[in-house]
């Protein structure tokens, strides 16, 4: 078994981080079967903990503070070696859940990688470097002579991201460009022919991409292993509190699409007044002003109108009809109906699309010409304030709205702004901010169409 | 994918009225093609290419390697065929001429025949249809440039704007060498509108979407559409290293001596107006509005009044005075968004994404998609590419050859076929033959050194 023992540290937050391990292998230990349960489920609540702190759009510094109080209150025992073994028994536990589907993997996956690399930053310099060494990453030590050819420029790096260099104990690591994609995509390193100058505090972003590379390989084996031999060999002992786990953590399950009603093409004006949120509105509105709307628009708003009931048929129907002015019939059959027919399943690898979630809405990335994406997000804050208006939010919630934006809050619940909507069409004068500045209104209390919008949305979101 | 190209707003804005883009210029027909690809199109240096030195003359060739590279024909009357493959030069050849496609793409190389794909699972598993190696691939059309120039609009193209896509490949080019440390790059006219740029190094071909995501992202500062206000935004008290050589070497020059005097952007209000909008700060926006609209009819000097009024500008938001970081920085964020190249993301960040190959002839304009030397990018004319027409005119001018093998040879095509094979195909080839016998030699250093004891 592999664990990286390093000195114990105290942070500011009395927080003692004794160990870090990288679950390379599942450990050869005797585990009684309540233990089993009972580390999963604690486990369990930390990475919970911390999707809700992600979703609620926490800064760094508060999520760092999150993680060790969750760490504390969930995961410690009054012996340290326990402690250690109870981290590595829940993270493979929890793999045996969680392997199962795509969804779900994406969701540990992301967690975990969350959990690592706050607890990496926990660790001091050398227990991090020894951290390096386990996962053999291929970088070099940038030397002496090397670092005063290139001082200006990472001094220059270091700058343009409000930083100094200091230039004494500043250690940098040579790494293939490739190695480092989240910091080439930030424009946060230094490159040249192919290698990247990484920063020692940044290195956390070289071994977490690693810790995720990894653990996303060995989620899909587990699944393999599992749904292959193990299910079927622990059917007795295993199996079933994987499952009670599995359904007792994962809230109501939406992918099953035929619980949502159905909306009509006769409808469908009235309710993109009433029900729809603004992004859908927004794309609704450009397609009936512009007769046209470019791919990402229309994957956005199409997979949505279909996740709201709307048959092929109808979709077919209503596109052809928006697109008439400026796309002829035959044309239209040509070029635009085979996409829409894919994204029903009719067609290709016949896969039943879903509609997108409102994380993959906020994080796309519009460009000329495109109206998709979320208008939190990428609207200038007067065209936000001018679409709030229209929509007849009062202007004491728009301001509310416009500092929230301000805050980019708009990962904090996107509920939130639906339902700000929503109920803007219904109850103006009520306080929908309360003081802790979130309330969650059950939807189901409006309309059914705007029940069926709601279910789309909530499912989009990983809320479990 | 083709269908997502044709709908990503490229090809189908085309309005009744728009007579230019919609007329098939002289001579494009499938006559014409069928010549060209009979004896013009060089099949054989395009199989060369997408081979990379598996030719079988090597024991270390992968002889399976050019089997699974996608193409797709696009024929007359829009029917569009995927997941053709070809095991010769011949097969590819002659299915070419056969079907006589107004278009080719290319697309990955997969974990198997793409002809046989349907035996195979995708996602998850051992035996899967995936892309495996696919180039780097760059897309930047002219008509993303709508909103900064006041020449052209749509797919019309002229030596005024062109200049856009010029510094567009010189800053992508030197960043993709000098960064990232690429060799092979070739760059292609698209035929109408547009360059497209194949970075082809064996470390390119394998990078995962992920990393061509990262490296379209370093790539990108423009982010905008008519929804959001401010497009580019440079944060920070300096220039990344990459964003600073772009604006020294390549933007400032081209902003300040050719597209403000050309494209008149400071000589109306309407026009200055858009400048002004990026100025943070209202009030040092309003006096400048304030001295123009004093100025309007009054010439002070004989230069150019879009560098006068830019002059005033610089200074107005670069002097001591200014105390806020964003003002100073502002100028160079005018410039930015004027300048800064315009990629399409999506086309990079993909494997499996289908991309013209070069040679095709553009259906709407005539116009062979020839590649273009990145060092000498600025002599390139758009206006004056070789058409369909133009070439069999010249092959009919010149009568019976005694050498069938290189027709182009004799017609404005020469040049081009030649700076191909030269200045790309000869030394790729020779770096992926280098990299075969290189890794080849290691493996047998390898095994033999398992075997002593």
């Amino acid at each position: 078994m592999e664990v990286v023992q390093s000195h114990r540290k105290s942070s500011s937050n009395n927080v003692i981080v004794s160990t870090l391990p990288l679950y390379r292998s599942a450990p050869p230990l005797e585990v009684r079967l309540e233990d089993f349960e009972l580390f999963a489920m604690d486990r369990l609540r930390v990475l919970k903990g911390i999707s809700d702190g992600l979703s609620r759009g926490k800064k760094p510094e508060e999520m760092e503070k999150l993680i060790a109080d969750l760490w504390k209150a969930h995961m410690r025992h009054p012996q340290a070696n326990e402690e250690a073994n109870k981290d590595i028994i829940s993270h493979f536990v929890l793999r045996l859940v969680y392997c199962r589907t795509e969804e779900l993997r994406k969701w540990f996956l992301s967690m975990e990688t969350t959990l690592f690399r706050y607890r990496f930053r926990f660790e001091s310099s050398e227990a991090q470097r020894a951290l390096m060494s386990e996962f053999k990453l291929p970088y070099k030590a940038v030397s002496n002579a090397e670092f005063e050819s290139v001082k200006d420029k990472l001094g220059q790096v270091a700058r343009s991201m409000g930083q100094t260099l200091v230039a004494t104990d500043a250690i940098f690591y040579k790494v293939p460009f490739e190695e480092v994609p989240e910091l080439v995509a930030g424009r946060r390193v230094f490159i040249h022919k192919g290698h990247a100058y990484v920063a020692m505090n940044q290195v956390v972003s070289l071994v977490v991409t690693q810790f995720r590379s990894y653990l996303s390989k060995a989620l899909i084996l587990t699944n393999r292993k599992w749904t292959s031999t193990v299910r079927e060999q622990e059917k007795d002992r295993m199996t079933p509190i994987v499952e009670a786990l599995c359904t007792s953590y994962l809230g109501p399950d939406y992918s099953q699409p035929s619980e949502v009603g159905e909306i009509s093409l006769k409808d469908i004006d009235q309710i993109s007044k009433t029900s729809f949120p603004l992004c859908m509105r927004h794309l609704f509105e450009k397609v009936r002003e512009d007769h046209h709307l470019k791919h990402g628009g229309r994957m956005q708003l199409g997979l949505f109108l279909k996740g709201v009931g709307l048959k092929l048929d109808d979709a077919l129907a209503f596109w052809k009809a928006e697109f008439a002015p400026k796309v002829s019939a035959e044309r239209f059959d040509k070029e635009y109906a085979y996409n829409i027919r894919h994204s029903y399943g009719r067609e290709g690898k016949r896969t039943d699309y879903t509609p997108y979630s409102c994380q993959k809405i906020i994080s796309s990335t519009p460009g000329v010409g495109d109206h998709h994406g979320c208008p939190y997000r990428h609207f200038s804050e007067e065209n936000l304030r001018v679409a709030l208006v229209r929509m007849g939010v009062s202007s004491r919630a728009v301001e509310d709205v416009m500092d929230k934006v301000r805050n980019r809050l708009y990962q904090n619940s996107p509920r939130l702004w639906m339902n700000l909507a929503l109920l803007c069409q219904f109850q103006e004068s009520n306080d929908v901010v309360n003081k802790q500045g979130v309330q969650e209104h059950n939807v189901a209390e409006f309309q059914g169409q705007a029940v069926a919008v709601s279910a789309v949305f909530q499912w989009g979101n990983l809320n479990f | 994918m083709t269908k997502e190209e044709a709908e990503s707003g490229r090809d189908d804005m085309v309005i009744d009225g728009d007579e230019k883009a919609n007329a098939v210029p002289e001579g494009f027909d499938a006559n014409y093609l069928r010549i060209y690809y009979g004896k013009l199109f060089p099949h054989a240096d395009m199989f060369k290419w997408m081979s990379y030195g598996n030719d079988g003359k090597h024991p270390a060739c992968d002889r399976s390697y050019i089997g699974r590279r996608e193409f797709s024909f696009t024929l007359e009357n829009d029917i569009y065929i995927r997941f053709q493959s070809f095991n010769s030069v011949t097969e590819l050849e002659n299915s070419i001429k056969e079907k006589c496609p107004f278009k080719i793409d290319i697309g990955p190389v997969y974990s198997v025949d793409p002809a046989k794909r349907h035996a195979y699972a995708q996602g998850g598993g051992d035996n899967v249809f995936t892309p495996v190696e696919r180039e780097l691939v760059f897309d930047i059309d002219i008509t993303d440039y709508d909103d900064v120039r006041y020449c052209c609009t749509g797919a019309d193209v002229c030596l005024e704007c062109w200049p856009l896509m010029t510094i567009a490949i010189k800053v992508i080019d030197t960043a993709l060498r000098d960064d990232f440390g690429f060799n092979h790059i070739l760059w292609v006219y698209s035929g109408r509108r547009g360059v497209h740029c194949w970075v082809c190094d064996g470390k390119a071909r394998r990078l995962t979407n992920e990393q061509r995501a990262a490296i379209a992202d370093y790539f990108r500062v423009y982010k905008g559409n008519e929804n959001s206000h401010k497009k580019i935004s440079l944060p920070g008290p300096v220039l990344h290293p990459f964003l600073a050589r772009s604006y020294t070497e390549v933007l400032k020059g081209f902003f300040e001596a050719k597209m403000l005097p050309n494209q008149n952007l400071l000589s109306c209000q309407e026009r200055y107006e858009k400048i002004l909008e990026m100025i943070p700060d209202a009030s040092v926006a309003s006096e400048l509005r304030g001295r123009w609209q004093e100025n309007k009819r009054a010439s002070m000097s004989k230069d150019d009044i879009n560098l006068v009024r830019w002059e005033q500008l610089k200074s107005v938001l670069q002097s001591g005075k200014q105390k806020t970081q964003g003002l100073r920085r502002c100028v160079e964020e005018v410039v930015f968004s004027f300048t800064y190249p315009r990629l399409d993301m999506e086309v990079s960040k993909h494997m499996n994404h289908l991309l013209k190959a070069p040679f095709c002839v553009h259906p709407k304009t005539g116009r062979v998609c020839v590649p273009i030397d990145p060092n000498n990018c600025d002599e390139f004319d758009p206006t004056t590419v070789p058409t369909l027409s133009q070439l069999v005119k010249e092959l009919n001018r010149g009568g019976l050859r005694q050498d069938a093998e290189n027709e182009w040879d004799g017609t404005s095509l020469g040049e081009s076929v030649k700076f191909f094979r030269t200045s790309f195909l000869q030394p790729l080839l020779k770096s992926c033959k280098e990299e075969i016998e290189s890794s080849y030699n290691a493996k047998l250093q390898q095994s033999k050194n398992t075997l002593n004891w």
